[in-house]
């Protein structure tokens, strides 16, 4: 075992000591395991079905049924495309390209040095502004490919301290 | 219930809401109050940043004046929203206010006394300085019941709710019976507000008889049709209102535990109930023996995980439960045998928030709104190509024109209206011979729409149809459960026709199959997003096939919008030579000067179709067309 899985699994007991034994936690303590540890690794979703005394195929299938249970790695920022109707109607379809093609990854996907995650998101209820980014959950109205470009931009003079 | 129980539940309340109320008055005595809209839609358009400058301008300026948050007016399309209440003045809205404009309204308007009329919306209260809201011309089909606190108090201080009138029909509740509560809602005609419109009261009334202790109440927060924020805006903008009248319903089915499902997109609306609940533990409005009668109830918040097919009522019980949102077959409804198998009633949020009124108030007032089969108001969310996007709460019955005319004021750009887009991936398209429907649960569904949760979005002529169709049926496929072969298979199936039509590679004799695969599709599948997932097809075909034949025939896209079927191209005689606009904006480099008469010319095969070039170029060149189909595009010499 790895020093980050077994990392994982110390910090996955720790936070399955809050919740009782209880199957109907299962999406809870999921939720909870991937805020603090950014997605849901084997070794997490290992312990929970261990910890609610389920099968592990229901662990998983579980969270592969829910768009929001990550696999990955997350990013350090993440990037999310909504594509309501609203925003695929003013080009939201648009946007997601360029931020593929400027991230060089797909919906889905992180980047090789784990920067940015890329993902779509169904709708966040902003569609007066649509089209719209949630960067770092923040939503960020009217992000069209120049903004894109604006967005990355900033991103990288904070990182080079500017 | 006895004499003594029922005056100490009235006293246990009159003691909190003196307390609120004296909080209230003591915000607004004498004082200049500022109120900042920052429910997600301020935020997107940059509220915080507004807030933070407000704040820091009054500071420096030694002023002592509340700030207060609040949520969503519905008037979104003029995000971040300030209002400002000086003594003396009415209480004005200011629109689009960035931090500049929000330092200059605390240093000319409250410090001076020039209320910057250059950047009100309106005002609050009749007067004769500034138009009221209620002087726009949508104020004559708004009837706000829902909406009423959204916007004008602080969602997260429960004595702004409690002294606005809030959970006094709690009270009044607690002091009738059950059967009292459920004939009155009866009375009032409430139909569910999800999308089916079920008799809210009928509902009750099975799940009250029904056998199996607990019973559960789950408010479904699950708002998943894209383009629909109703649900949203009321547990950001006024979370209270609707746990009074999960309250209140807990109350009148006899529920011990009540769950109220909030889908995880919506952090914002999370952490709002989330504290309302705090809140009302707190004042002893939730728990055991509330304002010590003998009802008891909990409410516990669950966060949904991003499927759509949760926001089916069988499907969001199993994932209640623990497991991945499945439906399963109706009957047994879960009136009857819901979460674990107890009697669990299911309503929208907005059937809740009606609650507390039509208790307060009397079913009566409600019943008087609306038309013979639909009573109250429907409250809509507008977007698109629609001028006036945000919330709009009319009676039922209103027409469609009526909502997107004078409500929504038309089609931004002077634009031609095509079709109004309802009840999302499971309604369908209405083109402008069907503007003048009223909207009621029954008048849409005869047009091949319904009015689902409330989503509408208005289409322009530079909306494709077919994309239209297409777009949702990629939704629909992509959330489907797979459960049902007919919804996992048919739905893919139709989405590869239609994505054939939108490359310009359709068949003429696919417009049959995708008729017949659509009906076979509604009729194979368990739940509602199979069922009403052809809709989208269905409704276009009807009013816009010569849409899709254009597609099919010529390779063209009338509304030119496909990308595979149009190509940008830069008009040599008008474009200005010395500009440089879409070269510096085009985000792939494949613009370039022409090498001796230098007007700009796009390489097409670099080109990704992201139109940036035709929104810089100059308006006063417009040089830059779209053309379709493609090869219109002359090669260049």
């Amino acid at each position: 075992m790895t020093e980050e899985q077994a990392k994982f699994k110390q910090q996955t007991r720790r936070i399955l000591g809050r919740f009782g034994k209880k199957r109907s936690n299962l999406i809870p303590i999921l939720q909870k395991l991937q805020d603090n540890l950014g997605y849901l690794p084997r070794e997490a979703m290992l312990e929970v079905a261990q910890f609610l005394d389920v099968p592990e195929i229901d662990v998983y299938s579980v969270v592969t049924f829910y768009n929001q249970f990550r696999l990955q790695p997350p990013g350090k920022h993440s990037i999310r495309v909504c594509l309501g109707t609203a925003c695929h109607m003013k080009g939201g379809y648009i946007t997601l390209d360029a931020w593929k093609r400027r991230l060089n990854i797909d919906r889905g996907q992180t980047t090789p040095d784990r920067e940015f995650d890329l993902d779509t998101v169904a709708c966040v209820g902003c569609c007066v502004m649509a089209p719209v980014t949630v960067v770092d959950n923040k939503p960020e109205g009217k992000v069209e490919p120049t903004r894109v470009d604006g967005i990355l931009l900033s991103f990288k003079r904070e990182k080079e301290g500017k | 219930m006895k004499v003594s129980k029922r005056q100490s539940v009235l006293s246990a309340f009159a003691e909190i809401k003196s307390q609120a109320e004296s909080r209230w008055r003591g915000l607004k005595s004498g004082k200049t109050v500022i109120m900042v809209g920052t429910a997600t839609c301020g935020r997107a358009a940059g509220a915080l940043e507004v807030l933070r400058a407000i704040k820091s301008e009054l500071k420096r300026q030694r002023l002592d004046c509340p700030v207060v948050e609040v949520g969503c007016m519905g008037h979104c399309y003029a995000e971040p929203i300030v209002t400002i209440s000086k003594p003396g003045y009415p209480p004005i809205c200011y629109s689009q206010v960035n931090p500049v404009i929000g330092e200059r309204l605390i240093r000319e308007f409250i410090l001076g006394d020039n209320p910057c009329l250059e950047f009100v919306l309106g005002a609050l209260e009749k007067n004769d300085l500034v138009p009221s809201f209620a002087d726009f011309p949508r104020a004559r089909f708004e009837n706000k019941v829902i909406l009423k606190n959204c916007g004008h108090i602080d969602p997260e201080h429960i004595e702004h709710y409690i002294a606005n009138g809030g959970y006094s029909a709690l009270a009044k509740a607690l002091q009738l019976k059950p059967e009292e509560i459920i004939d009155e809602v009866k009375s009032s005609g409430l139909r569910g507000r999800g999308g089916a419109g079920f008799p809210a009261g009928e509902k009750w009334e099975i799940c009250r008889n029904a056998r199996g202790r607990p019973k559960y109440l789950i408010c479904n927060g699950d708002e998943g049709d894209p383009g629909a924020f109703m649900d949203r805006a009321i547990l950001e903008s006024d979370p209270h209102s609707v746990l009074e009248g999960m309250l209140i319903a807990g109350y009148a089915i006899g529920a011990r535990y009540g769950y109220i499902y909030v889908r995880a997109e919506y952090p914002l609306a999370v952490q709002r109930t989330r504290l309302a609940l705090r809140q009302v533990r707190k004042l002893k409005l939730l728990g055991n023996n509330i304002l010590g009668s003998d009802f008891s109830f909990d409410i516990r918040l669950f966060q949904g995980s991003g499927a759509f097919v949760c926001g089916e009522e069988t499907a969001l019980i199993a994932s209640l439960e623990g497991k991945p949102g499945n439906p399963h077959h109706r009957p047994p409804y879960p009136a009857t045998n819901g979460l674990y198998g107890k009697p669990t009633l299911v309503n929208n949020v907005k059937t809740l928030a009606y609650l507390p009124q039509i208790i307060g108030e009397g079913s009566g007032k409600f019943a008087r709104i609306g038309t013979e089969q639909s009573k109250g108001t429907a409250v809509f969310a507008l977007a698109g190509k629609v001028v006036n996007t945000g919330l709009a709460e009319v009676p039922m019955g209103t027409t469609l024109h009526q909502v997107i005319f004078d409500v929504g004021s038309g089609i931004k750009e002077g634009k031609r209206f095509k079709a109004v887009q309802i009840g999302g991936p499971s309604g369908g398209c209405l083109p402008e011979s069907s503007l003048d429907l009223p909207v009621d649960f029954d008048s849409l569904t005869q047009a091949g729409a319904i009015m689902g949760s409330g989503g509408m979005i208005v289409l322009d002529e530079d909306d494709c149809m077919v994309e239209i169709a297409r777009y949702f049926l990629e939704f629909t496929q992509r959330e489907s459960c797979g459960k049902c072969t007919f919804c996992r298979l048919g739905t893919k199936q139709m989405l590869q026709v239609l994505d054939e039509f939108t490359k310009g590679k359709g068949k003429i004799k696919d417009l049959d199959m995708l008729i017949e695969l659509a009906e076979d599709v509604k009729a194979g599948s368990l739940c509602g997003l199979g069922r009403t997932a052809p809709n989208p097809i269905l409704t276009t075909l009807r009013y816009f096939r010569d849409e899709y034949e254009a597609h099919i025939k010529e390779g063209r896209c009338p509304a030119l919008m496909c990308r595979d079927l149009i190509a940008y191209y830069i008009i040599p005689e008008r474009c200005e030579l010395t500009c440089d606009a879409c070269v510096g904006t085009c985000t792939v480099e494949a613009i370039s000067s022409h090498p001796t008469k230098r007007y700009k010319i796009i390489d097409q095969t670099k080109c990704v179709k992201c139109g940036t070039c035709l929104k810089s170029c100059p308006p006063q060149y417009s040089a830059v067309v779209k053309l379709s189909p493609p090869s219109l595009v002359p090669v260049s010499k």
